[in-house]
């Protein structure tokens, strides 16, 4: 077993307008569950696929974007050992307390050069629903909504992106098994990882700093991306594109918003990197079968409408 | 569905006058634009329909009230302010017609978006 770095996306906290509006999108239609609200109103919820604590946050704003993403890292000696690797590498790291967030532990938190707050922690309990260890079914309950089993990525906009590359593969471990080329030899975007999928973040260039173009939740399969097309539909969801998949990932994919207007992604599938394989690049004559393989187009949106 | 229905006139930046829809009163006035515009009815824009989100947060739908009376969902404090507010800005898939009205598209992302085109030469 290779993997005692940054082991997984851990958890994103995302601002909302409307609190109840947000609680029936993620927990009703996404098919999330409520963990806990804490005392200062935020809601903690996670995919009942998940044992850990919770996976999404929602805080209450007056604008809509998210606050940061954090990545579970493998013990409290890993968390120490980056905090040294990324002052070292010139970027201030502010140290969060254990229990700011209900069951999480210690956190280190920093801005990467896109403007974006990312986060470490290596300690985090377990909450129910969460599966069973011991000849366990697949469900510990039965599934609702589009049926998330996982929050499994996010991709933010800002500028820098070939530094954030930089700080992400030499400090964090991280790799790119996939970019897209501007003709001018910088960069449009980079998918990464920090272990086995074909991504876990990632950013398009992007002049304003620090902003937010989706979070994801990891479907079963194909059928299951129908079905959330079908609720999106059904509930007046605003849609933005799909069914369709991305060439980047192979992930097939529908992207919606939620009702404080920040993007969510359901998506199935995509292939699996090892860290021994090429970066696969594409170029600016093909960004659109890159992201949009079916429509092998951009829509006016994906470049444009961000949180 | 609230049956009733109000006309809104849509004007770009420049004041030339753009086209019209009917709208109704539980219907954010961004989506009647859609409506609008796939009937064919919106096409002197100088640029298609902006939309983004369709709830309020991502700001591409900003426009200025010219006339008419509407009530408001939560909208994006980054895309208009308080100031904002007071002045008549407005994102259009916030707010439902009271009335018939007269809308000026003014987006804030304008210039995001002159440079991600040029520099996408889409
Ligand atoms: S379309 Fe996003 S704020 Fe109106
Ligand atoms: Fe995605």
């Amino acid at each position: 077993m290779a993997m005692t770095g940054v082991l997984r996306p851990g958890f994103i906290q995302m601002r909302v307008m409307d609190m109840e509006a947000s609680k029936e999108h993620y927990i009703n239609r996404i098919g999330l569950h409520q963990v806990m609200e804490g005392d200062d109103g935020r809601v903690y919820l996670k995919a009942a696929d998940e044992f850990d604590h919770h996976s999404i946050v929602l805080r209450k704003a007056d604008n809509a974007g998210c606050d940061y993403f954090a990545f579970k890292v493998y013990d409290e000696a890993t968390l120490d050992a980056y905090k040294k690797r990324i002052e070292d590498y010139g970027i201030e790291v502010d140290d969060v307390r254990a229990g700011e967030q209900p069951g999480i532990g210690r956190r280190i938190s920093f801005v990467v050069p896109s403007g974006h707050r990312i986060e470490l922690y290596a300690t985090c309990e377990h909450s129910d629903p969460k599966p069973g260890i011991n000849n366990s079914h697949i469900w510990s309950v039965e599934p609702h909504g589009m049926r998330a089993r996982r929050f499994d990525h996010a991709l933010f906009y800002g500028p820098n992106i070939d530094k954030v590359q930089e700080f992400f593969e030499t400090v964090l471990d991280f790799r790119t098994p996939e970019q897209v080329d501007l003709p001018d030899g910088g960069l449009l975007g980079i998918w990464m990882t920090c272990g086995m999928k074909a991504h876990d973040i990632a950013f398009v260039n992007h002049p304003e700093p620090g902003k937010f173009h989706h979070v994801s939740f990891e479907l079963e399969n194909w059928n299951d991306v129908g079905r959330a097309a079908d609720i999106i539909t059904n509930y007046d969801i605003s849609i933005d594109i799909g069914p369709t998949r991305h060439g980047i990932t192979y992930g097939q994919t529908i992207y919606f918003f939620d009702p404080s207007g920040n993007r969510c992604e359901v998506f199935a599938g995509g292939y699996t990197y090892y860290p021994d394989l090429p970066t696969r690049k594409w170029d600016m004559d093909n960004v659109g079968k890159a992201i949009f393989y079916y429509e092998r187009q951009l829509n006016e949106a994906f470049l444009s409408v961000v949180t | 569905m609230n049956e009733q229905r109000f006309n809104i006139d849509v004007e770009n930046i420049n004041a030339e006058f753009c086209g019209s829809s009917t709208g109704y009163a539980d219907e954010r006035v961004l989506i009647s634009l859609e409506r609008a515009q796939g009937f064919g009815k919106l096409k002197n824009l100088p640029k298609r329909l902006p939309v983004g989100c369709r709830r309020g947060g991502c700001g591409i739908c900003r426009a200025r009230i010219l006339e008419g009376n509407y009530k408001r969902d939560p909208m994006s404090r980054e895309y208009v302010t308080l100031e904002d507010e007071k002045e008549g800005l407005v994102l259009l898939c916030a707010i439902y017609p009271l009335s018939d009205l007269k809308v000026r598209l003014e987006p804030k992302c304008v210039k995001n978006l002159e440079v991600n085109s040029q520099s996408l030469e889409i």
